[in-house]
This record gives C-alpha cells, sequence and structure tokens, in this order.
C-alpha cells in the first residue's frame, strides 16, 4: 500500500519534501516468523511520523531496520539516500535512537553518561562538554549533572536517554515507546520536549500504543497489525475515515444490556459495538442518536456523547483482542 | 572507515567505566597471587624441595611454581573479561546495545572490549611478575619476556572465550565452563606439578590444551630456560598466536550475529 494524501504537502509545507526513509516492500522474517512484511512508506523532513499498533503489530522490527541495527530480509530501504547494510555506520552518525527500555550506565554520572555517548560519535570532548551543557539544560537536568544515574526517577532517565541521543545534533530521532511507563507529569515534559525539537526541524520517528501521544506528536501516522500497515494518514484523516465524528456511549445495567443491544442492532448507527458494560453507537450527531434511542423506548441508565478518537480508529483496526 | 579508530572509542568507554569501579577489583588481584605463591611455593614447596627435584629441572618448588601462576592468572582473568561482563553487556548494563546505537559496528564493539580485556590481563600480569620477584622465585631477566607471553596467553582465552560468551543465553553456562573447563585446565596444565608425572595418554591430551603452552612459555622465560629451546619457544608463542586470532576472527562474526538480529 504505498501513501501520499492530498494534505501531506500542507503538513509538510516549508520542508521541501525532502525524503529521508523510503522503504518499499521492506520485510523481515526471524525464521519462519514474519514481524514486518512488505511494508511501503517514505517519511518527509522535519515530520513527526508515528507507528501505532498492538505489542508485536512489527513497530520495533521496523525501528530497528531504520536504527540500521537489523539487516531487512528483503526488500529496499534506503535512509538518509544510502543503503543501512553497507553505510550502517555513517548512517546511524546521524540518528539519533531513544531505546525502548532505559540503557543508561547507571554507576556513572548523568554528565558521563554523555561524555561516554559523545566518544562513540567521535566527538572532541570541548565540543561534547559544550552540547552537554546545553542539553541538560533542555531536558531540565542541569542541576543534577553530578549525580549519579540510578537514584533517578523514571520521568529523569528518560529526559536524560533522550540529551544522550542528541548529542550528535541527529538530523531523524528514532523513539520506541517514548512515555511507555511515566506518570502523568513525566509524560507531558517528554511531549513538550519532543515538540520542541520538532519545531527546531528534527525528524521524528516514534512508535507508541497510547494514542493520546500519537495525537498530541504526530503528524502522520501509521497503524500495524500483523506486520502491515492497517491504515495511515493524519489523525484527523483517520478519525474521519475509519471512526464517524461522535460516538454516543450507552450503559443499560446488567439486567437490560443485552435486550438493549438487541433492538439498537437495527438502529440507524453507523456502526454499533456491544461490550460487556456498555454499547457504543458510532454517529454523525450524538445528541440526535440519544434523543432516537429514548424515543425507540430504550432509557439508558448512563449515556456520553463524546467525539470520536484516534483510539477508536485503533480498536477497529486492531480488534479488540488480546495478543502477546 | 579504517579497522581500529572505531574500536578505540568502546575502549574508552570502558574506560571510563573501570576508573569508577577499579578500587573494588584492586586487593584481590594482588591478594589472590600472595595467597597462592604463600601457600604452594613456601607452604608446599618446602615439602618438595626435602626430596629429589630433579624432574623440577633441579629447581626450587616456589621457582617452578611462579610462572605458572602468572600463566594460570592470566587465563583466570581472560574468563572473568570475557565471560560475565560480555554477557552482561546486552542483558545487564546494555553497554553494547548503546553502543550500537552509535557508528560503532559490533566487530568495532568486540574489539574495543577486547583490547580493554587485553589492558586487565596485563594489569594482573604485572601485578603478580612484581610478587614473583618479591618472593624471589624469578631467577633469569629473561622474565621481561613472561610478561608478553603471560598477556598473550590471557588473550588467547579471552578472545575464544568473548566470542562465545556473546552468544550465550543463560548465565548459567558459565558456571559449566569454570567447573568443566578452567579447573582441569589450571591443575593439569604442567601448573603445579611437571607433566612426566602424568600417565602418558593424559600427557598428550595436556599438550594439546593451550594453558601447557603458556605455562611452559612463562617458565622457560622466569627460570632463563628459554634461549635453550628457541624453536620450542616459537611453537608455543604460534599456538597461541593462533588461537587468540581465531578467537577474534569468530568474535566479530559471533557479535555481528548476535547483535544485529
Amino acid at each position: 500500500m504505498s501513501y501520499s494524501p492530498a494534505n501531506v504537502d500542507q503538513v509538510l509545507e516549508g520542508s521541501g519534501n525532502e525524503v529521508l526513509v523510503r522503504a518499499r516492500g521492506l520485510t523481515k522474517k526471524f525464521g519462519s516468523f514474519t514481524a514486518v512484511e512488505g511494508i511501503d512508506f517514505d517519511l518527509y523532513r522535519g515530520e513527526a511520523f508515528g507507528f501505532l499498533g498492538p505489542n508485536g503489530a512489527g513497530k520495533s522490527s521496523t525501528m530497528r531496520m531504520i536504527g540500521c541495527v537489523s539487516p531487512p530480509t528483503s526488500g529496499e530501504l534506503s535512509i538518509l539516500g544510502r543503503d543501512p547494510v553497507r553505510d550502517g555506520s555513517a548512517i546511524r552518525a546521524r540518528l539519533g535512537v531513544v531505546p525502548q527500555d532505559d540503557t543508561l550506565d547507571v554507576e556513572l554520572t548523568v554528565r558521563e553518561n554523555l561524555l561516554v555517548y559523545g566518544r562513540y560519535f567521535g566527538l572532541p570532548r570541548h565540543v561534547i562538554r559544550e552540547r552537554t551543557a546545553a542539553l541538560l539544560d533542555f531536558v531540565q537536568l542541569a542541576d543534577r549533572a553530578k549525580d549519579k544515574v540510578d537514584p533517578l526517577s523514571g520521568g529523569l532517565k528518560r529526559r536524560l536517554t533522550i540529551a544522550r541521543s542528541l548529542i550528535n545534533e541527529p538530523e531523524i530521532l528514532i523513539l520506541d515507546e517514548p512515555t511507555t511507563g511515566l506518570d502523568p507529569q513525566a509524560r507531558h515534559v517528554v511531549w513538550d520536549r519532543l515538540f520542541r525539537l520538532k519545531q527546531r526541524g528534527v525528524t521524528l520517528i516514534l512508535t507508541t500504543h497510547y494514542m493520546d501521544e500519537a495525537e498530541q506528536l504526530c503528524d502522520r501516522l501509521v497503524v500495524m497489525d500483523h506486520g502491515r500497515f492497517a491504515a495511515e494518514g493524519s489523525p484527523r484523516d483517520l478519525i474521519a475515515r475509519y471512526c464517524s465524528p461522535e460516538v454516543l456511549e450507552l450503559r443499560f445495567g446488567p439486567a437490560l444490556h443485552e435486550t438493549a443491544a438487541d433492538k439498537l442492532k437495527d438502529f440507524s448507527a453507523e456502526r454499533t459495538e456491544v461490550l460487556a458494560d456498555r454499547i457504543l453507537l458510532y454517529v454523525t450527531d450524538g445528541d440526535a442518536a440519544l434523543a432516537a434511542v429514548r424515543a425507540a423506548g430504550l432509557e439508558p441508565l448512563t449515556s456520553l456523547v463524546r467525539r470520536g478518537t484516534l483510539e477508536d480508529v485503533f480498536l477497529r483496526l486492531t480488534g479488540r483482542r488480546l495478543e502477546d | 572507515m579504517s579497522l581500529w579508530p572505531l574500536s578505540i572509542r568502546a575502549l574508552r568507554c570502558w574506560l571510563t567505566v573501570y576508573r569508577r569501579i577499579w578500587r573494588s577489583g584492586i586487593w584481590s588481584s594482588v591478594l589472590g597471587p600472595v595467597c597462592y605463591l604463600g601457600a604452594l611455593g613456601f607452604g608446599l614447596g618446602s615439602l618438595v624441595d626435602r626430596h629429589s627435584t630433579a624432574s623440577l629441572g633441579g629447581v626450587p618448588y616456589l621457582a617452578f611454581v611462579a610462572p605458572a601462576i602468572l600463566a594460570s592468572g592470566a587465563m583466570n582473568s581472560a574468563m572473568n573479561q570475557a565471560s560475565y561482563p560480555v554477557f552482561g553487556s546486552i542483558k545487564w548494563n546494555k553497554i553494547y546495545l548503546v553502543a550500537q546505537a552509535s557508528p560503532l559496528r559490533p566487530g568495532d564493539i568486540f574489539r574495543g572490549h577486547l583490547m580493554f580485556m587485553a589492558m586487565r590481563i596485563a594489569m594482573n600480569a604485572a601485578v603478580v611478575i612484581v610478587i614473583m620477584w618479591a618472593f624471589g622465585s624469578v631467577r633469569s631477566a629473561w622474565v621481561a619476556l613472561a610478561y608478553p607471553a603471560a598477556v598473550l596467553t590471557g588473550l588467547a582465552f579471552a578472545a575464544p572465550i568473548a566470542a562465545w560468551a556473546v552468544t550465550v543465553k543463560l548465565e548459567t553456562s558459565f558456571g559449566y565452563v569454570f567447573r568443566f573447563v578452567m579447573m582441569p585446565l589450571m591443575l593439569f596444565s604442567g601448573t603445579f606439578f611437571p607433566l612426566s608425572q602424568l600417565p602418558a595418554g593424559l600427557r598428550a591430551l595436556a599438550y594439546a590444551t593451550p594453558l601447557w603452552h603458556g605455562v611452559a612459555l612463562c617458565r622457560a622465560f622466569s627460570l632463563g630456560t628459554a634461549p635453550g629451546d628457541p624453536l620450542g619457544m616459537l611453537g608455543h608463542a604460534a599456538y597461541l598466536t593462533v588461537l587468540a586470532a581465531a578467537g577474534t576472527w569468530a568474535g566479530t562474526r559471533t557479535y555481528r550475529r548476535r547483535l544485529y538480529v
């Protein structure tokens, strides 16, 4: 499935539409298991691109291939115009990577972590020192520079990992589930920093299974399932395409739940979904639908009209089943 | 990009980490050889020396056993450096996984770590040689060459062990190697008694083990008998060099296979 929606040009205005990552038929197999199955995409300079999907959908495998640490099994992949297998080292010099688990050296101090990492990129000590000061300011860790990493909270460690990934001033920043496991305050700080990076022109590629994160950060995203793209577009596009403008949530209580579900089946909603405790009607006008439900003689215990969200899209596309 | 500069970047990371932790290891590297030389050289040695030491080459037991302590110590520090630290660089502190995201390639990561292992082996061997000298067990100025010989012995173990350790999935595997490989080598490689004391079949087996070559080399330099057998010395050194080179070759491949999945 190749993708070039009409509004990509608006999103990417001023970026010159330079393609930084290009994949055609990109496939990754582990033995007989196919983790990524022939995906196509173009990532443009300056955009924030998200890979969404349940665990095991192939997000991390895709990210590892883009990070040049996992050779594709077949298909084409070019990053910054180069071949990741032949020129991996040179490409990685221009990438920043924030892995899913914090991989900080907890025996070292905050500053030493950046020093060690900066040396991997062959940066002279004075350059590392200058950048470390600026980066620790940027992630608001300047006052902890001399502290050991071990006692830092999860949020501070994640911010340090982000600072570390920026030591080589990367053109592309790859983030694998950047806020998984963080408390709400810490998540918002991370989002704020990532948004600033985007404003500075850093291209962001991230995976997440948080829909609010995707809506906050991503210009474009793909929903992955079983190694393929189930859908692609901007958050707004996807909601328009795969959900309804509004969702009416109805609760009838255990006694009436099934009868109500039966009656609502023929109701003129775009789509009806029956969950264990509530019934969801995907409609254009929630209030009108609620009035119609009542007119049909059904009186819900509680009702809620809300806007369609990316989460609705996600659940529709990848199902409510539990995997892995 | 050439082979070495990127490896040096990996080495410098290990040096930074080592600067934080060296104090905790320094005493055990001194205490170990002091205990061995004290117990074996003076304790056991005083018993042995009462009988004929002809089978030892006519030297006191302390002088006989000290270079073997040097060589087997190099083997032990190689095992310590190349086993858990390699495994942990993937599973625990993830040093390899961090380095992997940088321009370093698996081969650079391997060679950088191997250089650090060589440095630690060399540091420990230097301590042993100083203690050997303090115990009066050095019989020749050729001992200066026992030092590189010990480091080479360590590398002949470190490179292949690291090449294997990176592929290990369960840390319990290391326990088996310590018990079933290192321990027999330590006991039966002409370390504590000359191989002439072994039955012929076992003797042939012992000649094939790398530690015996390391012990023979270090002993010949420490006792000053090396100039009488230059070909033998070359043979020992060649055997150890081949092992170290093969391990380095294999490590570049196993690291790539393990890190680039």
